[in-house]
């Protein structure tokens, strides 16, 4: 995730404090990529260094505040009208898991997909549970947070349907196999008998 | 409130066969199943998984092979034809994908049909249905026709059908199927609002998103229970208990 657009983004508002910008990029993210303050901190600093933003001394309580540059806006202006790589998808923990499990002898995969698309359905419910909260919401952060939801939504969904996907093709397979056909056929006439 | 006697529906040890022989169907195999007030349950599973002979066999338009299924305690079986009908006119809603409404009555008379059928006098029905059309938000439309109103306002006639006289136990059947997602989510929202108000319900679909509403997603595979989610282990094993 790229904290260094996110904050200069956030500047583009007003001048800002490392706390203020955090509580800020949570109210519209949610806790979902959560930020500690030194993150912020040690990338506020290292901005400074490039010239994106610029120190305007400690308010009256002692919080170092933040000014974006002309050039900060520039790099925001480039953050917003680019679009986020697709080249190198991230790696992907579940469709490594089951590429392996249908390779790997001994692997029970309807259950590791069942089990998933369980796992999968939970944390589903309860985005649907937090996106029935957020939608009581009437300012631009509670709409930003609810399309914060919609996107887990949605990947969520997708991972279902391709479980689902993955299910269904396995019974083809299966099916299609001659010697599980035959298995089939032989423990039919072994319950017919 | 999950206490086992509180069950709206209660389905113990169901099996529903169609055919015999080489052509025999097992539709449902030994499904134990059990809603209780206040809860959405959703059943997923793809087709010819046993998701719709659930739903019928749940309201009684169809009888379980083995097995018994209870609604508020009474056991579908001992009812014969005539107390069956009068169960779904007075217990059990239903919500289908098409609708299903009357074209030649109006919102307030499609909605006011099953509890006039139930012997209820006309101008108490229409009361009762006149606040059934409210709670879904469409009581300025109560005398339109279906045809002149939208999928999403005409779901709405078919889930104040599905609720007026205080009905208990909602089986919706694909309910979103024809609606677009704003308007099947809308749909959604007021089966969950239904629910919270003390209703049990049961919402079949093969979308998850829908199926995110309920409090518990049970999967079915080939007419068996595969797994579910938000199970309460301690509730399921009462329920296990009390139904041998």
């Amino acid at each position: 995730m790229s904290v260094k657009q996110a904050l200069l983004a956030l500047l583009e508002e007003g001048p800002r404090y490392g706390y203020q910008l955090r509580a800020q990029f949570e109210q519209r993210t949610g806790a979902t990529w959560p930020l500690n303050v030194g993150q912020v901190y040690t990338t506020l600093t290292r901005l400074e260094r490039d010239g994106l933003v610029e120190g305007t001394g400690a308010d009256g309580e002692g919080h170092v505040v933040y000014r974006i540059t002309e050039a900060g806006r520039g790099e925001v202006a480039t953050w917003f009208t680019t679009p986020v790589s697709r080249t190198q998808p991230p790696r992907d923990e579940l469709a490594i898991k089951l590429a392996l499990a249908v390779t790997v002898p001994g692997v029970d995969v309807g259950r590791v997909i069942q089990q998933q698309r369980s796992a999968t359905m939970t944390a589903l419910q309860d985005y649907t549970r937090l996106k029935r909260r957020a939608a009581e919401g009437q300012q631009p952060e509670d709409l930003a947070w609810s399309l914060v939801l919609d996107s887990l939504v949605f990947s969520a969904e997708a991972e279902i349907r391709w479980l689902d996907h993955c299910e269904a093709r396995l019974r083809r397979a299966e099916l299609e196999r001659p010697e599980t056909l035959l298995e089939e056929i032989l423990s039919d006439e072994e319950a017919n008998r | 409130m999950n206490h086992p006697t509180s069950a709206v529906l209660r389905m113990t040890g169901v099996t529903r066969v169609h055919g015999e022989g080489a052509t025999e169907v097992r539709a449902l195999r030994e499904v134990t199943f059990a809603v209780h007030a206040g809860e959405l349950v959703a059943v997923m599973g793809p087709s010819g998984s046993g998701k719709s002979t659930l739903l019928t066999l749940a309201g009684g338009l169809d009888a379980p092979t083995s097995g018994t299924v209870e609604v508020e305690g009474t056991d579908l079986a001992g009812l014969g034809n005539a107390g069956r009908a009068r169960m779904r006119r007075t217990s059990v809603g239903y919500v289908f994908q098409d609708f299903n409404l009357i074209p030649a009555l109006t919102a307030i008379e499609n909605v006011s049909l099953p509890l006039e059928l139930d012997g209820v006098r006309t101008r108490t029905a229409r009361v009762a249905a006149r606040a059934a059309l409210d709670e879904v938000g469409i009581g300025e439309l109560a005398d339109r026709f279906p045809d002149h109103m939208s999928g999403g306002q005409q779901q709405r006639v078919a889930i104040a059908r599905a609720v007026v006289g205080d009905r208990r136990l909602i089986l919706a059947d694909e309910p979103t199927g024809a609606l677009d997602s704003e308007t099947g989510e809308s749909i959604l929202r007021l089966l969950r609002t239904r629910c919270d108000a003390g209703a049990a319900g049961v919402l079949v679909t093969h979308e998850a998103r829908h199926a995110a509403w309920a409090d518990r997603v049970v999967f079915l595979r080939d007419g068996v229970v595969v797994d579910e989610t938000g199970a309460d282990r301690a509730d399921v094993l009462l329920d296990a208990g009390t139904s041998t």
